[in-house]
């Protein structure tokens, strides 16, 4: 099997959360909490440990796009399904030392929670703060990518569903070249900050489920640098092993004294 | 048999596939078998009970139970995809809220009770017999009326053809129930 | 429906979502479509990307309005207003496709002397009489024809065949093709409308100009030989008080834009629930029988069957076939026992004497008249206007039987209502004996839906339901067969239809189900005789010799083991080869129009069906809507009758002229041509009429419990409109007892502008207090530029969008929101007004505001 990804594209997400709730069937997550959150009709928040697939509403002015209202203001409406990105380089995968989280031959980051004891560290190593700790149970989970799905050659449960065919699921190398060429289509009918989202010169070093958005990705609380944490494994245990041989001078002096 | 058990430590693996760990190498023996929950299973072609769109929609069951229920992307109607409510269909025919027994409440009472089928259906049937008994009224002014205002029904969208064909074959053909309403009006 | 069932001759949609492909633009009104119907708005989106304009027309910045290429917002309400000046945009601007109006719509016709316009007579039109408060419609009659005393008692349901209520011979019409009479309908039209203009529309729809004259554009441009446009419309237009009008304006554009029977055009009522559609066409109604037939009403009509067909078969169109229909009912209900002789059980069947509709029979109930009641998959306590008064209603019975898959509000009214927590209903003193019994849910049963495009689509059935849930035909077929035995027992006449009706279905599994294959099968019909399945309505027979339970579905089971139904090979775009389509499979109703008065296509483009020479028959990519073998240039000969009486150019058969009815002249309660009138409840003077406030026709009921605002009111100065979120379904029993929908949108909000948060001094997301002069409720208070603050006749007119899926049931509950709504009838289905209300909205939980609340409804006499 090649690498597959996802290709999500706001520019027709009609913000229907069908991929909240078909991944949540599909793989028996839990409900996330009865909390009505106000901001907009977001009651989900964030991804997490058990939400997946996360829709974003966004109430922006216009600055751009061929929309035409009656509003004195004009104003967009934006929504956007999120999603762990399977990064091609994952601060989790990195992180985890059980070896639960592996990478699978379609390419996905998959955490085995028979193996996962729920220390933790995943969770602060990634980027995008997607992997969580699901409270009653103690493990991390996150998107599979509908890993048992598709070795069974059927698509993700959330990209089945989606009414308007937002989520799009395929040849990661042919979705790539799909989000460029729907983006250079969108800005030639007016959508002039239509870009995609797929971070490829940071230590991420490119991901699998990308976006294709309006306006600036930190709108979308998507980090437009992400980096891995591991990044900084050279130059923290560079620091430490600096300090610690400046500590030992200081300790041997002192006793030279 | 131990060579199988040790072959399986996945240090060992790594190291006869020269990979650094995070691969197939280090996948359990549950990751390495996984396969979709309703692989193998019976489908039951069925439509969608939420709006009138009507999507399609595959419930895989086996040994009388229910699996999953997704989108059918042969339906030229849905593709294949269902919204949120739709999506949900199989927590709709499962969740532990639901009714499988008659509850049944007394005049007057505080609190349900249990009640059996066959008793709550004479029991229906009684209370049926009785209120039409009374207040029917088979003709006016020597034409023929044949009706009873006493008793209702509501109901009807979210029920089958068949049921409520049924419904007004009764209610209105046999027992002269004029009052039956649904939530269609236009 | 009857909005357009009277414009074309049935009730329904005259399309499907898929169609929309095909439209060059499309108009969204009185529908939220993404967020209802959002699978069947990927082909608004697809449409859109292929190029096609997509305008949504809405009081709230829904997500529909989020994907539109235009959105306008108008005040809730004041629909007819700006349909009405799109009407006047077309007639002014000449956009109207000339060609199709005159061959297949009415607007040549000439209308009598005698007939007087709203605008004659200041906001009513001839025939009124103010003390019965209804209209006598003869005087709308087309001239020439003979009109007969029609009885349009108050008991009209409004569903009954339409074009065949008169016994008038509407196909002996005068013409002027020139469409310069001035009493032909194109003209009466134009005088009807002249005053809807642009600045109207700005005044009192809150749109500007500008944005109005953009929108008419975009859309009536999309018209003609080349082009199509289709109108998607929901609830937002239904549930007014005059919403079939509403309805009625958009049909009558789509015909002088000739878009009707078109690909890509056409109307597309977006339906709301799974089998809504087949729940008027085989209906649980009081006033139609299958197939809408009318119920008989008590009186001259229903002395003989005789006098029932004259009244409602006509002499000409397709209803002429009427009293096959009737006959093979009768013979599908009441078997060997229905004969010639018995008027084939004609007299067993109840008669209609008054308003038997939920609303009708509700107050029955309030006022204790009412024994027992069925309700099944439905929950009014939460959905009903007026909960409140619902709730009561329900504590009034005798006896309750409640079929549900879960236990609803309507199900435990009795110990957890608001009105038994507050004290106002005691436990104790409710005397109403509840059944409450758990039903099979969809994978559970073998049956049918039909969906908002008149497809029929079998269900198979893959597991038992649980415990004791039944379907309801087991319910149904098992209570029969008890009351039947009762029956046995006691052979006076008003048990004699109880015990012919037919009732031998076969048995199966261990719970002991009717086939449902076998129900479909008697809908279907069949010859008595040989017990042989019919193929199609067209066998059916007057004599007795066949039985069809409900002949526009006749067709779905032509054969033994031929369940159309359960067909899934689609094979074509209009995917014939999966499920049924009432009328036979058309899929685009209509589709004579879509091709010229010669019968050849009116564009390579928009080509349907067409007229084939060679062979002598229509064809095309539908099943053609017409008699196959009639030629385009068929005249018929004068004494012809029934679907011979219609020209080969005249598309709509079931009207007994074959037009487009851009006039109706029976059929309706409330006028021949729609006008606006405020809602029942409109912080505005009507600016039309302003000595007619709102539908003159409109029932208001009422009651203590049941008051309404004046219009405007000082105490109650915002508009309040209703509607549903994607993630929850219609009155909760459905989603918010799911923890995947529930978590989705947990609590009950209102949406409200910034202006008026502002001026309220309201924090976002705090809670609200929503009161009318029905009750009041809480609700968070979400603050958004989607809410526009609009100018109205130079004041500022704020609107309050609330959600109303909430009850005290389920993993997330909240305030009812039905509370705050009002019982009242459209005049012609008897429909509530839930979009256009006027409330008032304080700081603070219902709690905190009780005493204003309780001044307010005292000063109502509310209780």
């Amino acid at each position: 099997m090649g690498r597959t990804a996802f290709l999500t594209d706001a520019t027709i997400c009609i913000g229907c959360k069908a991929c909240e709730v078909a991944c949540k069937e599909w793989n028996e997550v839990p409900d996330d909490g009865m909390v009505w959150s106000g901001l907009s009709y977001d009651n989900t928040k964030a991804l997490g440990a058990s939400t997946w697939r996360h829709v974003l509403f966004l109430e922006q002015p216009q600055i751009a796009g061929p929309q035409i209202s009656d509003m004195q203001n004009p104003f967009r409406w934006v929504f956007l399904s999120d999603v762990c990105k399977h990064c091609a380089n994952a601060g989790c995968l990195e992180a985890c030392p059980t070896g639960s989280i592996v990478r699978t031959e379609v390419g996905s980051v998959y955490v085995q929670s028979d193996v996962c004891n729920g220390c933790g560290y995943c969770v602060v190593s990634c980027p995008f703060g997607v992997i969580d700790r699901r409270p009653d149970d103690g493990r991390a989970f996150k998107c599979t990518f509908c890993y048992d799905r598709q070795k069974a050659g059927l698509i993700p449960a959330c990209a089945k569903a989606c009414p308007t065919q937002s989520i799009q699921f395929g040849d990661l190398d042919e979705l790539k070249q799909r989000s460029k060429d729907r983006v250079q289509e969108l800005q030639e009918r007016g959508y002039q900050d239509a870009r995609v989202y797929d971070p490829q010169e940071t230590s991420v070093a490119g991901i699998h489920a990308f976006f294709v958005i309006l306006g600036n990705p930190e709108a979308y609380n998507l980090p437009p640098a992400p980096e891995v944490p591991t990044i900084h494994l050279k130059s923290a245990w560079t620091s430490a092993l600096i300090s610690a041989v400046i500590l030992i001078a200081i300790v041997c002096a002192a006793f030279a004294f | 048999m131990i060579k199988e058990f040790v072959l399986q430590w996945p240090v060992l693996r790594q190291i006869l596939h020269g990979a650094d760990g995070t691969g197939s190498e280090g996948m359990s023996r549950r990751t390495q078998n996984l396969r979709p929950k309703n692989e193998g299973a019976k489908v039951a072609r069925s439509v969608c009970p939420y709006c009138a769109v009507g999507c399609g929609q595959l419930v895989f069951h086996q040994n009388g139970k229910l699996i999953s229920i997704e989108g059918d992307p042969e339906s030229p109607v849905s593709r294949g995809r269902l919204c949120p409510k739709g999506a949900d269909s199989y927590e709709l025919l499962t969740h532990s809220k639901r009714l499988t027994k008659i509850k049944y409440r007394r005049p007057y009472s505080k609190e349900w009770e249990d009640l059996d089928l066959d008793k709550a259906m004479e029991m229906i049937a009684d209370r049926v017999w009785e209120s039409r008994e009374r207040t029917f009224v088979e003709s006016k002014d020597g034409q023929s009326l044949m009706q009873t205002t006493a008793i209702a029904h509501l109901g009807g969208a979210t029920l089958d053809n068949e049921e409520n064909y049924m419904i007004k074959k009764l209610f209105t053909g046999g027992l002269g129930m004029v009052c039956i309403s649904n939530q269609a009006r236009i | 429906m009857p909005g357009l069932g009277t414009t074309y001759g049935r009730g329904g949609a005259t399309t499907s979502p898929k169609d929309l492909l095909n439209s060059d633009a499309i108009l969204i009104m009185g529908s939220n479509m993404a967020e209802n119907h959002p699978v069947g708005f990927q082909w608004v989106m697809e449409a859109k990307e292929k190029g096609a304009q997509v305008l949504h027309v809405d009081p709230r910045f829904s997500r529909t309005s989020a994907v539109a290429n235009i959105w306008v917002p108008l005040r809730a309400g004041s629909d007819i207003l700006f349909l009405g000046a799109l009407i006047h945009y077309v007639l002014e601007n000449e956009l109207f496709f000339r060609e199709y109006v005159l061959h297949y719509t009415n607007a040549s016709v000439i209308i009598p002397e005698d007939f007087k316009d709203t605008e004659d007579l200041e906001g009513v039109f001839s025939g009124w009489n103010a003390e019965k408060k209804k209209y006598d419609p003869k005087t709308w009659l087309y001239e020439g024809v003979e009109s007969e005393d029609k009885d349009k008692s108050a008991s009209d349901g409004g569903h009954g065949q339409h074009g065949a209520d008169a016994s008038p011979d509407l196909n002996r019409y005068r013409q002027d093709l020139t469409l310069q009479h001035p009493r032909c309908v194109f003209q009466l039209l134009k005088k009807h409308f002249a005053r809807y203009t642009p600045e109207m529309v700005e005044e009192y729809c809150g749109i500007s100009k500008a944005a109005f004259l953009n929108a008419a554009k975009t859309y009536c441009t999309a018209s003609g030989p080349e082009k199509t446009g289709a109108i998607c419309y929901a609830l937002g237009w239904t549930q007014h008080s005059s919403g079939v009008q509403m309805i009625r304006c958009a049909a009558i554009l789509q015909l002088l834009l000739g878009n009707m029977g078109r690909p890509g055009g056409g109307i597309m009522a977006l339906r709301g629930h799974a089998s809504i559609q087949g729940s008027t066409d085989v209906p649980t109604l009081f006033d139609i029988l299958p197939g809408y037939l009318s119920m008989p009403k008590f009186g001259e009509e229903s002395k003989t069957l005789s006098n029932y067909i004259a009244k409602y078969g006509a002499r000409t169109g397709w209803w002429y076939n009427f009293d096959k229909y009737i006959v093979s009912f009768l013979k599908a209900y009441y078997g060997e026992a229905a004969t010639p002789e018995n008027e084939f059980g004609f007299n067993w069947l109840p008669r209609v004497t008054g308003d038997h509709s939920h609303q009708g029979y509700w107050l029955e109930m309030l006022d204790g008249k009412m024994d027992g009641l069925f309700v099944m998959g439905q929950n009014p306590a939460v959905a009903g206007p007026n909960s409140g008064m619902e709730r009561r209603g329900l504590s009034k019975l005798k006896w309750l039987v409640v079929r549900e898959m879960v236990e609803t509000e309507t199900a435990s009214f009795w110990y957890e209502s608001p009105e038994v927590k507050r004290g106002e209903l005691r436990t104790e003193e409710i005397q109403t004996e509840v059944f409450l019994m758990p039903a099979a849910g969809h994978a559970e049963k073998d049956g049918t839906f039909t969906n908002t495009q008149r497809l029929l689509q079998w269900r198979e059935k893959a597991v038992d339901p649980p415990g004791d849930s039944r379907s309801e035909n087991h319910f149904v077929y098992h209570l029969g067969v008890l009351l039947k035995e009762k029956a046995r027992r006691d052979p006076r006449p008003r048990n004699a239809g109880l015990l012919a009706l037919t009732w031998d279905y076969t048995i199966e599994g261990n719970h002991k189900e009717p086939a449902a294959e076998e129900i479909l099968q008697e809908i279907n019909g069949y010859t008595v005789a040989t017990r042989e399945l019919v193929p199609g309505f067209t066998a059916l027979k007057a004599d007795g010799s066949t039985a069809c339970g409900c002949w526009i579905y006749s067709g779905v089971f032509p054969k033994p083991g031929q369940n159309r139904a359960n067909e899934r090979s689609s094979k074509d775009f209009h995917g014939h080869g999966w499920g049924f389509a009432w009328p036979s499979d058309r899929r685009v109703i209509y589709n004579r129009a879509s091709a010229r008065p010669d019968g050849k296509p009116w564009s390579e483009r928009k080509k349907l069906v067409w007229w084939d020479e060679s062979s002598k028959k229509w064809t095309g990519n539908d099943v053609p809507d017409f008699t196959a073998t009639k030629p385009p240039d068929y005249n018929p000969p004068a004494d012809a009758v029934g679907d011979a009486a219609l020209a080969g150019d005249k598309p709509f058969i079931l009207h007994a002229d074959g037009f487009g009815w851009i006039w109706v002249p029976v059929g309706l309660n409330d006028g021949p041509l729609p006008s606006h009138y405020e809602p029942l409840e409109s912080p505005v003077r009507n600016p039309i009429y302003p000595k007619r406030q709102s539908n003159p026709v409109a029932n208001l009921e009422t009651r203590a419990g049941n008051q309404y605002a004046t219009s405007p009111d000082g105490r109650f100065p915002f508009v309040l409109t209703t509607y549903r979120l994607t993630e929850h379904h219609t009155a909760g029993g459905m989603s918010r007892t799911l923890s995947h929908l529930a978590e989705l949108q947990p609590e009950i909000f209102c949406e409200i502008s910034l202006e008026m948060a502002r001026e309220l001094s309201i924090t976002p997301g705090q809670w609200v207090t929503i009161v009318t002069a029905r009750g009041a409720i809480e609700a968070h208070a979400l603050v958004t530029p989607r809410i526009k603050t609009l100018t109205i006749a130079g004041k500022t007119v704020y609107q309050v969008g609330l959600p109303y899926h909430w009850g005290y049931n389920g993993l997330v509950k909240g305030d009812v929101a039905n509370d705050l709504v009002a019982i009242s009838e459209e005049p012609n289905v008897r429909i509530m007004e839930t979009k256009g209300l006027l409330c008032n909205l304080y700081r603070g939980r219902r709690a905190e505001n009780a005493k204003t609340i309780s001044e307010l409804q005292t000063g109502l006499g509310a209780r």
